[in-house]
């Protein structure tokens, strides 16, 4: 009887995980059908993009026409080399500025800490793309107009609230003895901070990373307003290059979209590892 | 090698009081521990030894120097804490010789010392795992190795064994106590919650209340002449015995438990009786020092008997609401309801008055 309750439980469990299963497929299969189509269609003329947009490539419609006007296209490695700059140097600020606020809430306790904390998180709710006009503003004021200078100071403001967030989160879990261990050892409190802290969150930092690139890698909003100008242009703007008034090159879009996704998936590929830690920390006792 | 002073130090976070005037002297090479219950503001103390918490007043010197107003890191301490604290990412060898290396120590010499410590503790098999791979009591000792590196002059333990299970713990206050002596008796501060640990460890203890010392002096001047019932109630296991007293001065007798004692009986024991009739007093007697007796002077029905093979607990009431525990050497075997009868030792009777203050 016990054995038989078991087999039961067991089955119960078995279709539960294949529930679980059949419906993280399905969403995968929606996430990734959208990047499918663009990869297949960049290596197809115009002809197969029309004629069968989900068909695979074959004798008559293969082609790679998309990559070469992209390749021989100039610009394109300048954008490309702007986004990765912008995103980049981003990043950087992002991780750094919102590690140290992040530590500096959790760690001291100072008059206003709580409201700064609140203060910084809001950010969160309130989009930043609502700012635009004051932003715009101020970026025009600041000479920055058509630099790349604007869209990192834009994105680091952008990305550090949700940073600061996912850090504190963390951050509050980092075992105080360490640090007073540290103390002890006489580190000063940067050093505790890059020598000791910094070292034990490396899968949060993956994990803010991954999620604070992405939004900026692709944004299209701010480049267009700050800086459209022909040497500051990011790929998400410089694709718009093919997408003209009457006529669109379909196969160079194709084929720039594909490009442009490699470096994300680069990335992605690097630290889904710790990634996936990252967001699985606590849930899971380690 | 260093002594500590303790002059008036006072600390308060925001309102609330955590110490409240604490002075204390810990002579060079001494082992003292700092015991009491949990808030009792022991590892408060310690933190403002190692100079992670200010003082908000008083002064605090070591070997001679004023350290209160000196970062932890040039007070000449190492403190070792209770969750082992180890760096996670370095391995043994790295957490031995972190402080060495940032302190700008030559490499000969970090490694030479790093060596030492690991041949002290037995850490050599160890020096290339990280603290994940190894067990609750090796991390412990890499925690202690990390201590003694430094060559500090005084030790601090933050409970450091209250995350080890029972027999490792055992194990590890006997390897604390052989550091101690291998270290040409080092000064050593150890703070813990678990008297069997002070009385073990201890060449003097200190019993931490509400921030302050309650008594401080060597274990067995702290277990036959407790200053008050609550030093008393702590020290010693099981917990000593407490039961009402009135005392009659015009007949000389205490009465206790529906029992009267002469004063003459008690003032054998070192007691100091009242010149005036007092109520609210309490008689202390330790489980050990109650012994069966056919004429004994309290007996009542076994409420609980507790049977540990070679000694044994037996709980009776001698009257309704108090209870007397005995500690009995040898094999018996009582049921709950049997009756029993105790005597008490009369050498070893303590009396407390209406403010828990001993009366000798």
């Amino acid at each position: 009887m016990a054995s038989l309750t078991r087999k039961l439980e067991r089955g119960r469990a078995g279709l539960s995980s294949l529930g679980i299963h059949a419906i993280l497929i399905a969403y995968s299969v929606l996430a990734l059908f959208p990047l499918y189509l663009i990869l297949l269609n960049s290596f197809k003329s115009r002809r197969g993009i029309f004629g069968d947009p989900a068909g695979l490539p074959n004798e008559s419609t293969f082609s790679t026409k998309g990559y070469q006007s992209v390749i021989t296209n100039s610009d394109f490695p300048l954008y490309f080399g702007n986004s990765l700059v912008v995103t980049g140097v981003a990043l950087f600020f992002i991780l750094l500025f919102g590690a140290m606020a992040a530590h500096a809430l959790s760690e001291y306790d100072f008059p206003g800490s709580t409201f700064i904390g609140l203060y910084l998180i809001l950010g969160i709710m309130v989009p930043i793309r609502l700012g635009t006009v004051a932003l715009l503003k101020l970026i025009v004021d600041l000479n920055l107009a058509n630099t790349l200078t604007a869209l990192i100071l834009v994105y680091t403001a952008q990305g550090l609230p949700v940073a600061i967030f996912i850090f504190s989160e963390f951050l509050k879990n980092v075992s105080h003895e360490i640090k007073d261990s540290a103390r002890i050892d006489g580190l000063s409190e940067y050093r505790i901070f890059f020598e000791v802290v910094i070292p034990l969150v490396r899968p949060v930092i993956a994990t803010v990373a991954v999620f604070s690139m992405i939004p900026i890698w692709n944004d299209l909003w701010f480049p267009l307003i700050l800086s459209p100008g022909e040497s500051t242009r990011t790929v998400t703007l410089g694709v718009q290059k093919f997408v003209g008034q009457y006529t669109v090159d379909w196969g160079a879009v194709l084929a720039a979209l594909s490009v442009a996704v490699v470096p994300v998936l680069f990335m992605y590929i690097i630290f889904s590892k710790q990634l996936i830690r990252g967001i699985t920390a606590g849930a899971v006792k380690g | 090698m260093a002594t500590l002073e303790i002059i008036n130090v006072s600390k308060s976070f925001g309102r609330t009081e955590v110490i409240r005037d604490v002075s204390l002297q810990v002579e060079d090479g001494e082992l003292i521990v700092f015991v009491g219950p949990s808030g009792c503001g022991k590892s408060t103390m310690l933190r403002m030894i190692a100079g992670l918490e200010q003082v908000s007043a008083g002064e605090i010197w070591i070997g001679g120097k004023q350290v209160d107003h000196l970062p932890p890191a040039k007070r000449g301490i190492a403190m070792v804490f209770q969750s082992y604290a180890l760096y996670p990412h370095k391995n043994v060898r790295g957490n031995l010789g972190f402080a060495l290396k940032h302190a700008g120590v030559r490499r000969e010499e970090v490694e030479q010392r790093v060596n030492e410590a690991a041949e002290i503790l037995e850490l050599g098999d160890l020096m290339d795992r990280k603290p994940r791979e190894l067990s609750g009591g090796q991390r412990q000792r890499v925690a202690i190795g990390r201590a003694i590196v430094r060559e500090p002059q005084i030790f601090l333990f933050d409970e450091p064994l209250s995350n080890l299970d029972a027999a490792l713990r055992v194990h590890m206050r006997v390897e604390i106590l052989k550091l101690h002596q291998r270290l040409d008796n080092n000064t050593m501060i150890y703070v813990t919650h678990d008297q069997v640990e002070a009385m073990t460890l201890a060449d003097r203890i200190a019993v931490f209340r509400n921030g302050r010392v309650e008594q401080s002096g060597t274990p067995m001047e702290l277990y036959r002449k407790p200053a008050n019932d609550f030093v008393a109630g702590f020290i010693g296991s099981p917990s000593m015995n407490f039961l009402n007293a009135e005392w009659d001065a015009q007949t000389e007798k205490l009465s206790a438990a529906g029992q009267l004692l002469d004063g003459s009986v008690l003032q054998q024991a070192g007691i100091v009786l009242p010149g005036e009739s007092a109520t609210g007093l309490k008689l202390g007697i330790r489980p050990e020092h109650l012994s069966l007796s056919p004429q004994g002077e309290f007996s009542g029905r076994v409420q609980v008997f507790e049977n540990l093979g070679g000694e044994s607990f037996v709980h009776i009431n001698p009257v309704d609401d108090e209870v007397l525990v005995a500690k009995l050497e040898g094999e018996h075997n009582f049921r709950p309801g049997d009756n029993c009868c105790l005597q008490a030792n009369p050498a070893f009777l303590h009396l407390f008055g209406a403010d828990g203050q001993r009366l000798s």
